[in-house]
């Protein structure tokens, strides 16, 4: 241990093939709104596609976002073998009536063969807010519709996004 | 301390793209990051769990009937943020292999041997001083398929919250003096001597409980609320 160098984080390493039993045996986890929740109850429906397009049966999925009464919610799954987890959570609304911010759920991503987590972001189709928010605004206009979220057509309530770890389609990722 | 605190190192962190660890070729994003100033969301860490951990939770030898095989160790350290504040209340979990170096998980198809008296997962919450501490087993190295003759250095994986979404870590704490790692791509992605070295546990004997068991200390430093993005550290 070199105590001499200046307090830097700790170095990433990846999350492996066989975290499962460590970190996603707690499948409440998936489901984020409680009863007392505010909000429209949603369902997201992630996929995690990799470079070949076959899906990625051992990714960690972690949400971040807040419910539209600004309490921050938390949710963790693992994919499933067809590279896939389902969220049970509300919409998390804007925070604030006039915000120029568009709603949002922030993502974590874990994976084997990411040796650092990734971060993105999740946007629902048809929010008049696109327009104008700021993070949307700094990612290429040709790439913003990887961040957006599309409702599934027979069921309202489902809303359904796909990562891309790479390709044509790869999803925009964010240096923070 | 904390006027350098937010200057990057270059390869304090691993690339997110490292050609010697396979794993990553499909996998690993193509494209820039964007970057991003200013707050993605300023979130404070997810709480949950912490009413429902037990002491087991912290002490992997006695969450079966029996004992586990193997050689007990207590693994402790402190948590603490690039400005060299304790991160407390934090929750630290960590998953790791058998003394044998097998996993409890399906897809570990390892030949060696379960143990039933060791699951091979915890977690804990930090005092207010930012220190944590873990009773478990020394875990085994195993071979995997990266390329041929591979072999993964003992290891035991940490997940940490932190205080914001920006802080967020999961990491390997290694055993020091392993042969293994100059072989190891994990090990070896982290480009920088002196980060990489603090990825290696320290025999502790002031950790270390007489007639019971050793004891290796792994400090953790998470990011800092307004340090340096990763990208610029890889």
């Amino acid at each position: 241990m070199n105590n001499e160098t200046p307090r830097l984080a700790t170095a990433s390493q990846t999350v492996g093939p066989f975290f499962s039993f460590g970190l996603t045996t707690n499948t409440t986890l998936g489901r984020m709104a409680g009863p007392d929740t505010p909000g429209e109850r949603i369902r997201l429906e992630i996929r995690v596609i990799d470079g070949a397009g076959a899906p990625v049966p051992d990714a960690v999925v972690e949400l971040w976002h807040a419910d539209p009464g600004g309490t921050f919610l938390f949710g963790r799954l693992g994919t499933d073998p067809a590279g896939a987890c389902a969220f049970a959570t509300v919409h998390p609304g804007q925070a604030a009536p006039d915000a120029r911010d568009a709603a949002h759920v922030n993502l974590c991503l874990f994976m084997r063969g990411l040796l650092r987590h990734l971060y993105t972001r999740l946007y629902f189709a048809g929010d008049p807010s696109l327009e104008t928010d700021a993070v949307l605004a700094a990612v290429p206009s040709d790439r913003r519709a990887t961040l957006i979220a599309r409702r599934a057509e027979a069921e309202p309530s489902t809303w359904r996004f796909d990562i891309h770890l790479q390709g044509d389609r790869e999803t925009v990722y964010f240096d923070l | 301390m904390s006027a350098q605190s937010n200057r990057p190192v270059e390869g304090s962190q691993p690339p997110l793209i490292y050609p010697p660890y396979r794993s990553g070729a499909l996998r690993s994003p193509t494209r820039p990051l964007i970057a991003l100033t200013g707050n993605f969301s300023d979130f404070g860490a997810p709480v949950y769990g912490y009413r429902a951990i037990g002491e087991a939770d912290a002490d992997l030898t006695r969450q079966h009937a029996g004992e586990p095989l193997g050689e007990r160790i207590i693994v402790s350290g402190r948590v603490v943020d690039e400005d060299d504040r304790p991160v407390r209340q934090t929750l630290v979990e960590l998953w790791q292999a058998n003394a044998a170096g097998r996993y409890r998980h399906a897809v570990d198809d390892h030949p060696a041997p379960l143990d039933p008296n060791f699951t091979g997962a915890g977690r804990t919450i930090t005092d207010d001083d930012g220190r944590y501490r873990f009773v478990t087993i020394k875990p085994g190295a195993y071979p995997w398929r990266n390329h041929p003759n591979a072999w993964r250095p003992a290891h035991i994986h940490f997940s940490l919250f932190g205080e914001s979404f920006l802080s967020r870590l999961v990491t390997q704490m290694y055993f020091p003096g392993d042969p293994l790692f100059a072989f190891d791509p994990m090990f070896q992605s982290v480009r920088d001597e002196s980060a990489r070295q603090r990825l290696v546990s320290q025999l502790d004997l002031a950790l270390t409980e007489p007639e019971w068991a050793l004891g290796y200390r792994f400090d953790i430093v998470l990011r800092g609320r307004n340090s340096t993005p990763f990208e610029a550290r890889a």
